[in-house]
């Protein structure tokens, strides 16, 4: 209590209600640095879920070394390894050039978050029915078909909850890359603390993650719904979906009923 | 032995699967010319529904053959062996096989028309416009053409089943198999999918029909097989079948369904 005397509240306010240029490309840093990272995290995991499913007994096992390892290990050691291991002060990658602290970051984050992934999207795929993967092969279909036309879009709609929670994690957790000196978020306070001492930077810090955790629970809303409505025609109004998100995380609860029924607990309501 | 081409849709020949210790078929033959309906009977667990999943390979079978239009399904020979054939070419063999599921198997993220066009559009590569007229004329067929942009999971059972009817018979199949196709319904609308069934076998489809609806195997059966312990025990047309049986399994089984 007697530390919140000691706050230096105009310092919190200031960097809430008139963040300079600085602050903005920290901010923007984060968001790109969480974007890139947990897209390549979903491809990595798509890959090692595919290889789980492989017959050739190889895949497989690179596949469970991988979460094994990358699940296993503390994420910051991760990064301090990759940005350790990796050559050079700009990585170019063809269209666009990268600073190497950054470029490291995002691969250590993209990395780390695939073998999550991996999980996620196993569970999805292994959530649908098996009559579904032999209807397709009934049809004459091969199972790469089968998997892009037919299971992947279903399990889209038990990967994307847990998704959500991932991203907002990735979010957060990508203020750790601050060790390698990238400038983001976290450093952007990490920076004024050490100038003013005072807890204010990381009050205001704070602040911005919930923004940014927010705003990206709405778009989870938003995407959950949609991917919703191409199953059957009630739905919530995106009302209700923007209530959900404040009360109960964005239909996550939602999760468990799905491969028992075209319409989860959704489908009473039209 | 090879048959003419065309004398035969389906010959299967001293049929072998064993699940583990489980010797679920003991050597089961089958022939089947074109336009003959024919529906196999028995109790669960006989094989029945194996013996049809072996026809298009969703079984692999340990010994024997299974021949759709001449073609040996799933295996051909290498040096005198059977191996398994590659996936291409067996996805290429089911096209010529529908195969109906007790379970509809309806893709709940696709409309009506959507599941009916899917294979198709996506395995043979008919223009869309091609696909959606004839799925519309399908869809017609099984009575459903105003429910052509809905989604399953808002169709009745009986309903589904006859989507996934039509969406089988969009490959143009040489024969189509039906695997218990009512037993998953309400009784009520059992009918329905039996009629569209019955029509089918009048209009001279190929097709095999594991059922445990009598009545049905009597109107649209050229030929009823019973099947026990993995084996065919009688055979015959309807009338011969149900009037005077000669296998006691068959008699005890019939007396007990009828």
């Amino acid at each position: 209590m007697i530390q919140l005397c000691l706050v230096n509240w105009h310092l919190v306010w200031s960097r809430i209600a008139d963040p300079n240029d600085v602050f903005f490309h920290a901010l923007w840093a984060t968001v790109y640095i969480s974007v890139v990272a947990q897209v390549l995290g979903i491809l990595l995991g798509l890959v090692a879920a595919l290889m789980r499913m492989a017959s050739f007994r190889p895949l497989r096992f690179l596949s469970g070394l991988y979460v094994l390892l990358f699940r296993g290990t503390p994420v910051l050691v991760q990064i301090m390894v990759v940005w350790l291991i990796i050559p050079g002060r700009v990585i170019d990658l063809g269209a666009f050039t990268l600073q190497q602290d950054v470029f490291a970051g995002i691969l250590a984050l993209g990395i780390n978050e695939g073998a999550y992934m991996r999980e996620i999207i196993r569970a999805g795929i292994d959530s649908i029915d098996k009559g579904q993967m032999e209807a397709g092969k009934s049809l004459g279909m091969r199972s790469g078909a089968i998997m892009r036309r037919i299971v992947l879009p279903q399990a889209a709609r038990v990967i994307v909850p847990p998704l959500g929670n991932e991203f907002n994690n990735m979010m957060k957790t990508s203020s750790l890359v601050y060790i390698i000196g990238v400038y983001e978020l976290f450093s952007d306070s990490e920076q004024i603390f050490s100038s003013s001492t005072n807890v204010a930077p990381f009050l205001a810090v704070a602040f911005w993650y919930l923004v940014l955790t927010s705003i990206w629970s709405v778009f989870q809303a938003v995407i959950e719904r949609r991917l919703a409505v191409s199953e059957h025609g009630d739905e919530l109004s995106l009302r209700e979906r923007a209530v959900a998100v404040w009360t109960e995380g964005g239909g996550v609860a939602r999760l468990g009923e799905w491969p028992f029924g075209t319409g989860g607990r959704w489908r009473g309501r039209s | 032995m090879t048959s003419s081409p065309g004398s035969f849709v389906l010959q299967a020949t001293e049929v072998h699967k064993r699940f583990g210790r489980l010797h679920i078929l003991k050597g089961v033959s089958l022939d089947v010319r074109p336009r003959e309906t024919v529906c196999i009977i028995g109790t669960s667990g006989s094989g029945k529904t194996t013996f049809l999943r072996c026809i298009n390979h969703l079984e692999k079978i340990d010994s024997g053959s299974i021949e759709v239009n001449g073609h040996p399904i799933g295996y051909r020979t290498k040096k005198d062996r059977l191996v398994e054939d590659s996936e291409r070419n067996i996805a290429r063999q089911r096209t010529e096989i529908g195969f109906v599921f007790q379970r509809f198997n309806l893709f709940p993220h696709k409309t009506a028309l959507e599941n009916v066009i899917e294979a198709p559009v996506h395995v043979r590569g008919v223009a869309k416009d091609q696909a959606i007229a004839e799925a519309e004329t399908l869809l017609t067929r099984v009575g459903l053409a105003d429910k052509r942009d809905v989604y399953p999971g808002k169709l009745s059972g009986g309903q589904q089943q006859r989507v996934a009817i039509a969406r089988s018979l969009a490959m143009k199949p040489a024969l189509m198999l039906f695997d218990e196709p009512t037993s998953a319904l309400d009784p009520e609308v059992t009918g329905e999918v039996l009629d569209v069934m019955e029509e089918l076998a009048h209009e001279g489809t190929t097709m095999i029909v594991v059922t445990h609806e009598m009545g049905f195997a009597k109107r649209a059966a050229d030929r009823v097989v019973m099947m026990d312990e993995g084996v065919i025990i009688e055979e015959g047309p309807p009338e011969h079948f149900f009037e005077s049986p000669t296998h006691e399994r068959t008699k005890a089984f019939l007396s007990k369904i009828l």
